[in-house]
């Protein structure tokens, strides 16, 4: 196991705002397992908002600050399978749209270091077993953002099932989207419902108590319609699962 | 109210003249608005369900049958991508080929200049009527008013485009145009528009196909010119080449006298030998089989076999424009399967008409603001959740998202919507400075004083009406670890 890394933690805007205790349940994961982590207070957003709504001239200057606040580190971790694929996905084509090479580069050369949680986890620290207890019903959403762009892949059901005393049951067509897409949901507002009401559907015929996902962004909007129909069903977000110890 | 305050674009008032190669006929609405009007349709939401479920279960089994359809993705996205950065001499090609083989070549920039060739050769064959086979590229351009505005009826010999036709109705996807009807629909259709149907028609489906095969064969065996587009144009022989599964394609493409070939520019393949890769993409993509039923190739003319007179028809009609865009240009390399609309989750619950655009779905998203202008089509772009599903299937490897967010970019550029604009602008300054960001996040928890807003006014309808919000939590992340942490980053 590697330790001795300058780990930093991306916990995002909107984790840092609606989901803090995502954020500090990676922490208390991450310190767990034996690594120190740093929270540059520097940061703010990767823009990925900015840029899927098609406003990547305006979200240059936080591509800037991003690679400026996290070129430091060796290994940047963040609980967010969206922003991590904005990331290296996007902040490349920002860069070229305001014709500037230097930040181009300066995002390349960061970019692989830039983890999601579930990555750094298997693929750098090479552990699926994180000591989590978790004794719920539990079933998995696979952000479409994590599955077709970042590439989570498995990741995190191979750590889900490691979780000792879960119960975790799979997702009926998980592969379809929830209906979030980022401001779809307000532009589209009635075909994000239309989608939202078969993922809650599903969620609902596995049973579980507990809906997990590596994207809060997604579980804001799947949460909030199982809470709007009262379904009984919570959201958590996986981190919060592997660092739980019961 | 709501929706222009979201930054939906609404399409401008003054309208000089119809853009070319939209929808016409009925006035635009933005997206939103029709497709909230066709996810309330039960009808229309079960027959959407059923077919695209089905066709992509089907396709997945299919292509999962190939080991290396990911290099047959790449392989068809590199022989498009070839095509695109030589058009101009690939078209010169295919000219001078199909000409030498005794094929007349016109060339039509635009939807009028298109609709005058064919007008004119079917006029000078003094025809009233000719038999069509189903073709996009003849949707886009109007061909069928044009026809008519010249005392020419075009007959549909597709199944479906003939369903459409005879219900007056707009195709709803690229593939299957008659998606939105079901069975039971089609029977009742037939019933009332068909000469001489069998009044006790039922509505199993092998009975509605013979109902329209004797209605069709009538006119296949009686008529003189033949319409078609074509799927591949070969550049290297000059040759036109035609997938199909009904037949009807076959026997427009043989027994007419005349046929007139109407053929989008982005339709041309290099060589012969590149057909390999296509006949292998299409089919197992469009309708999940390993091969279609009929795939008919014609060269020129032949004496004694086929038509004694082929003519193509090349239309440009705003894909130059679209090439001249470095992102945007690969919605060219489309080979019209249809595979983006049978996994798009938007689609399947809005439905095509909603994306009020000859191309429906996915593709239609990308392809019809590059071809229209995206001032025409600005709702087009945001129809979309960026979920990657058609991206995934698609054969030819357009990255669909990606062009979504150009052309979002290009419409924020453009007209836009001042509102959001400056909405933006203002988040991206709090985003640009920690101090701005940690002042916002304490500002953020008055958020729940919106609640005294009146509901439809609220900035936050579109997800109130429909979703809970969580409390806003009193401390944020970086609050904590200041307080826990203390100060510094570490």
């Amino acid at each position: 196991m590697l330790c001795c890394m300058r780990v930093a933690l991306f916990v995002t805007c909107f984790n840092d705002t609606l989901f803090p205790e995502t954020g500090k349940a990676v922490v208390r994961l991450l310190e767990r397992l034996g690594q120190e982590v740093d929270f540059p207070l520097e940061q703010t957003c990767c823009g990925q908002m900015h840029i899927n709504t098609g406003y990547q001239r305006e979200a240059a200057p936080l591509v800037r600050r991003f690679v400026d606040v996290f070129a430091p580190y060796e290994a940047v971790v963040s609980p967010s399978g969206s922003c991590v694929g904005s990331v290296r996905h996007q902040h490349e084509t920002v860069a070229r749209h305001v014709r500037d090479e230097a930040l181009g580069a300066a995002v390349r050369e960061l970019t692989p270091r830039v983890y999601e949680l579930t990555e750094f986890l298997v693929d750098v620290l090479g552990v699926t077993d994180v000591g989590a207890y978790y004794p719920h019903r539990v079933t998995y959403h696979p952000t479409c953002h994590s599955l077709r762009i970042a590439h989570i892949g498995d990741r995190p059901l191979r750590l889900l099932r490691q979780v000792r005393g879960i119960d975790l049951v799979e997702l009926p067509q998980a592969d379809q989207c929830c209906g979030f897409g980022g401001t779809f949901a307000l532009k589209n507002a009635d075909t994000s419902t239309a989608m939202l009401a078969d993922k809650i559907r599903a969620v609902l015929d596995t049973g579980a108590e507990v809906l997990t996902a590596g994207d809060n962004s997604c579980l804001l909007h799947i949460g909030g319609g199982l809470s709007r129909l009262r379904t009984g069903v919570r959201t958590v977000h996986l981190a919060e699962i592997l660092a739980a110890t019961g | 109210m709501s929706l222009t305050w979201l930054g939906i674009p609404t399409r401008r008032r003054a309208q000089a003249s119809r853009p070319e190669g939209a929808q016409h006929g009925e006035p635009a609405e933005p997206f939103p608005v029709a497709a909230r009007r066709a996810l309330a349709d039960s009808q229309l939401r079960r027959n959407l369900r059923k077919a695209t479920t089905t066709i992509r279960t089907k396709r997945a089994r299919v292509v999962g049958e190939l080991d290396d359809w990911e290099e047959l993705r790449q392989a068809g996205k590199a022989i498009k991508d070839d095509v695109l950065s030589s058009l101009d001499s690939y078209l010169e090609r295919f000219e001078r080929a199909a000409t030498a083989a005794g094929a007349q070549v016109h060339w039509a920039r635009d939807a009028a200049e298109a609709n005058a060739a064919v007008v004119q050769v079917v006029r000078a064959h003094g025809a009233r009527e000719v038999v069509k086979v189903k073709s996009m590229v003849t949707e886009e351009i109007g061909l069928n008013d044009a026809l008519a505005a010249a005392g020419v009826t075009a007959v549909e010999t597709d199944l479906a485009e003939l369903i459409v036709q005879l219900g007056h109705d707009r195709p709803s996807h690229i593939l299957v145009p008659a998606i939105h009807k079901n069975r039971s629909e089609v029977r009742e259709l037939f019933l009332r528009t068909i000469d001489g149907v069998d009044p006790k028609l039922t509505d199993e489906p092998r009975q509605l196909a013979g109902a329209a095969r004797e209605h069709l064969r009538r006119k296949f065996l009686s008529t003189k010119v033949g319409v078609s587009g074509a799927n591949f144009a070969v550049a290297e022989t000059g040759s036109l080449v035609v997938l199909e599964s009904e037949g009807n394609g076959r026997m427009c493409l043989t027994l007419p006298e005349v046929l007139i070939s109407v053929v989008g520019i982005e339709k041309i393949v290099p060589a012969w030998a590149d057909l390999e890769v296509f006949l292998q993409l299409l089919p197992r993509s469009s309708t999940a089989e390993r091969m279609n039923p009929y795939t008919t190739v014609w060269t020129g003319v032949h004496p004694g076999d086929g038509p004694r007179e082929v003519h193509v028809v090349l239309v440009d009609n705003g894909r130059t424009r679209v090439l001249a865009d470095e992102v945007g240009r690969q919605a060219l390399r489309c080979i019209r399967c249809s595979a983006c609309l049978n996994v798009c989750p938007v689609y399947e619950r809005a439905g095509g008409h909603a994306y009020h655009s000859v191309y429906p779905g996915p593709i239609g998203a990308i392809l019809t603001p590059q071809l229209v202008g995206v001032e025409n089509a600005a709702s087009l772009p945001y129809a979309s959740s960026l979920c990657g599903a058609c991206y995934e299937v698609c054969p030819v490897a357009i990255n669909i998202p990606d062009v979504l967010v150009h052309l979002r970019n290009r419409v924020a550029e453009g007209d836009g919507h001042p509102v959001e604009a400056a909405a933006m602008r203002a988040m991206a300054l709090v985003f640009g400075d920690e101090r701005r960001f940690a002042a916002a996040q304490r500002a953020v928890r008055l958020a729940p004083l919106s609640r005294l807003i009146p509901d439809p006014l609220s900035p936050l309808y579109g997800w109130t009406s429909a979703r809970d919000l969580p409390p806003i939590p009193a401390e944020s992340f970086r609050a904590w670890w200041q307080r826990e942490r203390g100060g510094s980053g570490r």
